[in-house]
């Protein structure tokens, strides 16, 4: 159909003379700065940043901002993925023990056959895809909602994780692979630490803000980033107009395996082992990331710096309890408030901006 | 604004060709038949206008001719071409365009980025190649103005919209991306008397520039207005099908009202 565009030119002789377009009252940058969604969480990423440097000597030096940077990454690189995917109207509840399943796999198929590493890695990479494209196939075969989908992915996925390793390794961590071929490449491309002169940082926050921008440009630059939204804000209305919603589902869900493989990669070449019982819980670490950076519960709405800054505010807040010295068990109280507060300022912000028409 | 229209329609649609016609069209949900022996046809140049009440089968006989779903039974022709739809994809690569009462536009989108969904330009034809932003901006901006809709900015979300110019964008989309047969679901519904105006003043217009319209509704008043041919469902059947000439808006909307058992009815309740 795009090509009809080309043929289609402006009639200008035969129509009557038309407003001008310049003439039309455009927005003040700020106003248009306050639309965008991530907006709210930028402010909260200040307000908390500006407490803890209040409050926390350490948490003011260069050192500590790569710990919570690293933190934040950890949480960030998956959040994109469920970002997007949120913006595209469904939910991803496996994707935390996805990442275990990933690392696990990688660390078993390569130390149970001594091979290299690398294989490892594909072989994890292929079962992480196979695990997105299975809940999305589901979602938009069955039309049962994902949250229930995933649900069950979740489960189904956390009882492998310890019964499979169980099973092949007698334990309920995986074999130590840091002898393996290829280990040394493997590690630097996933957890080696790049010193930056001033900073030294770990090389998944580069990966992040990488994933950061691809998820960005994709998301506004690109049509299938026009999709997603529109898979989001209006399923069947996107469907009329032919919009491939099932393809651009499934493809998010798999984009959510993809990033969680990255992660399970990442723990995997940072630590040489894995336990099978981690990652329960960070599917709502991720999911909350997302919500905080703007992302709607109900779809078509969002955006990947969102997630970026709502896992900021995550690693923030982590940290930053260790650096003022509190006792973590409060964290998670802390936690929760924290994030009421974020999403109250979002709302508040969200529809300050709306007036403004 | 007919003739801005003109200019941007389909250039070989002639007045009075049959673009769709539909034959004994069926369609049967397990055991339940939602529509039968349903005979439609809509010409370039005229309104057809599909009438009944809630469950009368209008919108399963819009699922059929916009690829939503498939009939079961019947003939559905397209330019004399004998066709099954199994996505709105294929309906739309044959030119019939469908827009929705409800579900037209993606309330949270900017303007442009809905006028050009699912029909994007972009800048290469490898897969992520990136949109042409500054180019669809602009024309969705001066095409919507040539067409009479004026919206305050082209980047605003279009559910800031009113109801009618959501209708009248998509609408103008269907037209802009060479429809040759537009069907409208419901537009006037869930509108006031004043925007319900301006989506008939802009279907009058789409005929007039040599579109079949289909013009679904349940208000024989909105039909009268604008059509050329008139048919009536009732559960599923085809009730009345007449043209212009040899039915008025009296006739209409008493078999809209059930006719025949109304009268039944008013006979039952005399006090």
């Amino acid at each position: 159909m795009s090509s009809s565009v080309a043929t289609q030119q402006p009639a200008q002789s035969s129509s009557p003379p038309t407003p001008a377009a310049a003439g039309r009252p455009q927005k003040s940058l700020f106003a248009r700065v306050l639309a965008r969604p991530e907006v709210g969480a930028l402010a909260a990423a200040i307000v908390i940043f500006a407490f803890f440097y209040a409050v926390a000597p350490t948490f003011r030096s260069l050192p500590a901002a790569s710990t919570y940077l690293y933190a934040s990454s950890t949480i960030g690189i998956v959040a994109v993925g469920v970002a997007l995917l949120m913006i595209g109207g469904e939910f991803d509840l496996s994707s935390g023990v996805a990442v275990t399943t990933a690392a696990l796999t990688a660390a078993m198929s390569c130390y149970q056959l001594s091979l290299n590493v690398w294989v490892g890695v594909v072989v994890s990479l292929v079962v992480a895809l196979a695990i997105g494209f299975v809940n999305g196939y589901l979602v938009v075969r069955t039309g049962i909602p994902s949250f229930l989908v995933t649900l069950s992915t979740f489960f189904v996925l956390q009882g492998l994780n310890l019964g499979v390793t169980k099973l092949i390794t007698g334990a309920v961590a995986t074999p130590n692979v840091s002898g393996l071929d290829g280990f040394a490449s493997a590690r630097a491309v996933f957890a080696s630490d790049i010193d930056l002169g001033i900073i030294t940082l770990k090389i998944t926050v580069l990966w992040w803000l990488a994933f950061v921008a691809v998820g960005t440009w994709v998301l506004l630059r690109t049509r299938v980033g026009n999709w997603i939204f529109a898979s989001g804000g209006n399923e069947a209305s996107a469907r009329a107009v032919g919009v491939p919603v099932k393809k651009v589902k499934i493809g998010l869900f798999m984009a959510v395996g993809f990033l969680a493989w990255f992660l399970g990669m990442h723990l995997l070449m940072n630590f040489s082992s894995v336990q099978a019982g981690i990652g329960v819980g960070n599917e709502f670490v991720y999911i909350i990331a997302a919500v905080v950076g703007g992302a709607l519960l109900t779809g078509g709405y969002g955006s990947a710096v969102g997630s970026a800054l709502g896992a900021v505010i995550f690693g923030m807040t982590t940290q930053g309890i260790v650096f003022a010295g509190w006792d973590p068990n409060w964290f998670k109280t802390f936690l929760g408030a924290m994030l009421l507060m974020a999403v109250m300022v979002n709302l508040y912000i969200k529809n300050y901006a709306a007036q403004r028409k | 604004m007919t003739d801005t229209i003109a200019d941007h329609a389909a250039s070989d649609l002639k007045a009075g060709e049959s673009l769709v016609e539909m034959e004994g069209v069926g369609k049967a949900y397990g055991a339940i038949r939602a529509l039968e022996g349903v005979n439609l046809t809509v010409k370039a140049g005229e309104v057809t206008c599909v009438l009944g009440d809630n469950g009368a089968g209008k919108s399963t006989l819009i699922k059929i001719i916009s690829g939503l779903h498939p009939h079961s039974e019947g003939t559905l022709k397209v330019d004399g071409k004998e066709r099954h739809f199994s996505s709105p994809r294929e309906a739309l690569d044959t030119g019939i365009a469908t827009v929705y009462q409800d579900l037209a536009v993606v309330g949270l989108m900017e303007v442009w980025r809905n006028f050009f969904l699912g029909s994007e330009i972009r800048k290469g034809r490898y897969p992520l190649a990136p949109l042409d932003i500054k180019a669809m901006r602009q024309i969705a901006d001066t095409e919507l103005q040539k067409m009479g809709i004026t919206v305050k900015d082209i980047n605003q979300p279009i559910g800031t919209l009113s109801g009618g110019q959501r209708q009248c964008v998509a609408i103008a989309r269907a037209v802009y991306f060479g429809a040759r047969v537009l069907i409208l679901d419901e537009p006037t519904a869930a509108l006031g008397v004043k925007q319900s105006g301006v989506v008939l003043k802009y279907t009058a217009a789409a005929r007039d520039a040599g579109l079949g319209v289909v013009f679904i509704t349940h208000n024989p008043h909105h039909a009268y207005m604008v059509g050329d041919h008139f048919i009536i469902l009732k559960l599923g059947r085809r009730v009345l099908d007449k043209k212009r000439s040899e039915v008025g808006l009296e006739e209409l909307t008493a078999e809209m009202a059930g006719g025949q058992e109304l009268a039944e009815l008013s006979h039952e309740l005399k006090r």
